[in-house]
């Protein structure tokens, strides 16, 4: 039985990728004769090699990509020989369409690596193999192409061989092997070429027909994540899924985590069969001895040798987003098929993608590699990436846009989510406001510089007081110039500032204080962390409303002409985004409300929440 | 693991259940061809004891084969899936049909609007189709998890990265996701799976004597009295079978003698032209299917 090679193209643009893979079709006769009279059509319209066939065409199949001669996203090509199937990625080589190219390397066995004969290696060669490498591909091919225009000169594929070597061992590879090939007129794509004498390793075809990508380890331990729950009548409860590792058997001890609840196999189902043995890979129904609550995101895993389980991790992330990846901001967090909220607790160092060196970051743009911790919000089950893809790569996804904002590989636990536990105290939030005959609740008014936030809390603060409540404002100005005194004003810098000024807000809610944040907080994300911090009765966004024309006519503090003048940057509204909040607790339109009005409406906002309510026995 | 169809469908079964799992109210989509009947098997599979918990949508133009509807409510029945079926109505009564307007427009009206009310109307947010990406060159672009903008556009350029088995299918009221199980299965794995599984399919795949008049070239079949015959023509009976079904008169045969399923293995596995040469919309502009899907096709 003929098996199948899952493997991609990429490198830097220009070097001939999807003329390659055109070229390896076309060997193998895989083009169909209809398929070929639109290339010849498609040739003459968009081609680059004259009145000559242009089979880069053939993988190139959006009208986008073919008018500009380039490969925007990925395509999957199949094609077969006697020995092997193939299926191939073809990746798009420009670094803005890194993601794409990710996407491909993702799902394939081994990167052929495209490298021009005449210009060596480019930084793109190394991120390629630096993201391939990453992404668990371990088994690397470098076509270098092109060796027409260069006459087979046998010193320039040394040269680029040599070079390449270092990052070989580095990137750690499986295995490794340069191959001198023109594209575009065959040569050892698939038939070693007589322009080569010198060459005496196999063709590009040849050497994918044989290279064995199976993994060694097969005496390990089963894992399975469950889908979906399948119970259709009150006989049958069985848990769907597939195989990430090792081998199951009817009778097999296994634990149920994260619960930990251990049971037996009863039986394992696929379709109308029963099998009594699957192993990795195989998409199977488990049914087990004992009753047990077991929802989708929980793993099955061998009793003996189960998986780890934290909610602490580093982690190395490829960032696909124009949204910068920034410390203290929070994620959907996407791992086999369990979901959590995760923090970027910390950007460690960011990689550089040429020398591999580490560089400081306060946050990772598009296309970068950085290590970062990340805390979850609930405990998941997991296997290191590199000793299990399924169970160790995970996607981060904005929770406003849900765009995939970038792919992870577990690297390991860190051991501070084990030892550091919640000291339980005896008097406590409850108690506290009991004292105080109030409940805490924090009052978070966001807005523009000079909207009226430090005027309308300064009021708001008063009337509380007047009432006997204890309170406390938090001022965006005063913090600063204590707390925050090291923060300036950048995105990863404001994303910090917002943090701290929860994490003050929810201790001071915790000794059952009235909290005033009076913040411009700019950002629906951070605000929307700050929200999720709390119970859901003790937290009010006051979206205090005054349009841009307005501050800066009031501009009590003579900001606005500086920014306007150039001399401050990252000035919100000016240089600096505000995102306007669509659904506050309280919008306060200050063109048409007075201060004392504005206070009115907070406080009647409070009131169900029975801030001025003694609290009951 | 035995042989490589059985990977594909491990492949396949894990997506059609993720699609259930991430999905508010799911549909399959269900053309009655070769590729439906193994995305229905699978989905069997993936499912059993348990009745699929999605319904089955078919976009029906009336232009069928008579022979596809036979074979529709009969496996409906079998499974036990609800089956919806939609026409557009509004341009059936206006007259449209393949013989009245060209097969770019008519495929606009009568499949992709058809299909773009039925999800409206139904309100589904991940719907499964049995595409493959080995069928065309702007399919083999496609991701397994296709995101579709609010009016069902797909836009090539703003597809999410797709990592591993990590789908995400997360999106706004009016967004939807167009999911494919069979992205990476070849018309030579489907032929090779329908003969190990002994999965039903329409008769009209195995060669047979059929009457079929001669257009551009093409061998077309009079499957009823609706086809509008040149002067002069008459129809001959010819030995010839169907690589890929849709309405009837858009749907060229190929002449072939082949009867059981593993001739028919062996006449993909040398075939000289793609299986969707027979589909004659393909061909009626440039970048077609391309332009088809950006519009909501499947």
């Amino acid at each position: 039985m003929r098996d199948t090679l899952r493997f991609m193209t990429c490198g830097s643009v220009d070097d001939g990728k999807s003329t390659l893979i055109g070229r390896l079709l076309w060997e193998s006769k895989q083009v169909f004769e209809d398929q070929l009279s639109a290339l010849a059509k498609d040739s003459l319209r968009h081609g680059t090699q004259g009145d000559a066939i242009d089979l880069a065409l053939l993988l190139d199949g959006l009208q986008a990509e073919r008018e500009q001669s380039i490969t925007i996203d990925v395509a999957y090509r199949f094609f077969s020989t006697p020995r092997r199937h193939f299926m191939v990625a073809d990746t798009p080589g420009h670094e803005q369409y890194t993601r794409n190219m990710a996407t491909g390397a993702s799902t394939s066995e081994l990167a052929v690596l495209v490298v021009n004969a005449r210009k060596g290696l480019l930084t793109q060669t190394h991120r390629h193999a630096r993201i391939v490498s990453m992404l668990g591909i371990r088994h690397l091919v470098m076509a270098i192409n092109k060796m027409d225009l260069v006459d087979w000169d046998e010193a320039v594929v040394l040269q680029i061989a040599d070079e390449f070597q270092p990052l070989v061992s580095a990137l750690g590879f499986e295995s490794f092997q340069a191959i001198p090939v023109s594209a575009l007129r065959g040569d050892n794509v698939t038939e070693r070429s007589s322009a080569s004498r010198w060459y005496t390793g196999p063709s590009l075809l040849g050497y994918l027909e044989k290279i064995d990508v199976t993994r060694g380890a097969t005496d390990v331990a089963f894992r399975m994540a469950v889908q979906l729950v399948n119970r259709p009548t009150q006989d049958f409860r069985g848990y769907c899924g597939r195989v990430a590792r090792g081998t199951v058997s009817v009778g097999d001890r296994v634990q149920v985590m994260p619960g930990g609840m251990e049971t037996r196999v009863r039986s394992i189902v696929i379709g109308q069969a029963e099998q009594c043995k699957a192993s990795d890979g195989e998409s199977i129904t488990i049914c087990l001895e004992d009753e047990i609550d077991i929802t989708r995101g929980d793993l099955i895993a061998s009793a003996s040798d189960p998986a780890g389980l934290s909610d602490q991790f580093e982690a190395r992330v490829l960032c696909l987003s124009q949204q910068h990846l920034v410390a203290g901001r929070s994620y959907l967090f996407h791992l086999h098929t369990c979901y959590a909220v995760a923090i970027i607790t910390a950007i460690k160092y960011q990689v550089d993608v040429k020398l591999g060196t580490r560089l400081a970051a306060r946050y990772l743009d598009l296309n970068e590699i950085g290590v970062v911790n990340l805390s979850l919000d609930r405990l998941v089950p997991f296997e290191p990436f590199d000793r299990c893809r399924r169970l160790g790569s995970f996607i981060l996804v904005d929770r406003l846009s849900n765009q995939t904002v970038a792919g992870g590989m577990i690297d390991f636990a860190l051991r501070r989510a084990a030892n550091i536990r919640w000291q339980a105290m005896d008097i406590n939030k409850e108690v506290r406001s009991r004292q105080k005959l109030q409940k805490p609740v924090c009052i978070w008014f966001t807005g523009l510089s000079g909207a009226g936030k430090s005027t309308i809390a300064n009021l708001l603060e008063k009337r509380l007081f007047a009432a006997g409540r204890h309170t406390y404002v938090l001022d965006g100005d005063n913090i600063r110039h204590g707390l925050n005194r090291d923060l300036g004003f950048s995105e990863a810098d404001r994303v910090e500032n917002i943090r701290r000024v929860t994490e003050v807000s929810k201790l001071l809610v915790d000794a059952g204080i009235v909290v005033i944040v009076s913040f411009i907080s700019p950002y629906r994300a951070e605000r929307e962390i700050a929200r999720s911090r709390f119970e859901p009765q003790e937290f009010l966004e006051i979206f205090v409303d005054t349009p841009l024309e307005e501050c800066e006519r009031r501009d009590p503090k003579g900001l606005y002409a500086k920014a306007r003048r150039g001399e401050l940057v990252n000035f919100t509204g000016i240089d600096s985004k505000y995102e306007v909040p669509e659904a506050p607790d309280v919008r306060l339109e200050t063109v048409v409300l007075s201060a004392e009005e504005c206070v009115d409406r907070i406080l009647l906002a409070l009131d169900p929440r029975s801030v001025f309510h003694t609290i009951d026995n | 693991m035995t042989s490589y169809p059985r990977s594909l469908e491990s492949e396949s079964i894990e997506i059609i259940r993720e699609t259930i799992a991430l999905a508010n109210k799911p549909v399959m989509m269900y053309s009655i061809g070769k590729d439906s009947s193994v995305m229905l098997h699978l989905a069997r599979k993936a499912f059993w004891p348990a009745v699929p918990p999605i319904p089955l949508l078919h976009i029906d133009t009336t232009w069928k084969f008579r022979d596809m509807i036979v074979f529709r409510d009969r496996i409906s029945a079998e499974t036990g899936m609800k089956l919806l079926v939609h026409t557009n109505q509004q341009r059936l009564a206006e007259g449209v049909s393949p013989f009245t307007c060209d097969s770019e427009r008519y495929t606009a009206m009568m499949k992709t609007e058809a299909l773009k009310q039925a999800l409206d109307a139904w309100g589904f947010d991940i719907i499964m189709g049995g595409a493959r990406r080995d069928e065309e060159k702007s399919r083999a672009k496609e991701r397994i998890f296709s995101f579709r903008s609010a009016g069902h556009r797909w836009d090539p350029k703003l597809q999410r990265p797709e990592l591993w088995n990590l789908y995400n299918a997360r999106i706004q009221p009016g967004e939807t996701i167009r999911v494919f199980p069979l992205s990476n299965w070849t018309e030579p794995d489907i032929w090779q799976y329908i003969a190990e599984e002994m999965i039903p399919v329409v008769p009209l795949y195995f060669a047979a004597a059929r009457p079929v008049v001669r257009r551009s070239g093409q061998w077309i079949m009079v499957d009823d009295n609706r086809f509008p015959l040149n002067p002069g023509e008459t129809p001959e009976m010819r030995v010839v079978r169907f690589r890929t079904l849709g309405c009837y008169p858009l749907s060229a045969a190929i002449e072939s003698t082949a009867t059981t399923v593993s001739e028919i293995v062996r006449e993909t596995q040398s075939a000289r032209t793609s299986e969707r040469q027979g589909r004659l919309i393909d061909y009626d502009q440039v970048a077609s299917m391309e332009r088809k899907k950006e519009e909501g096709y499947f």
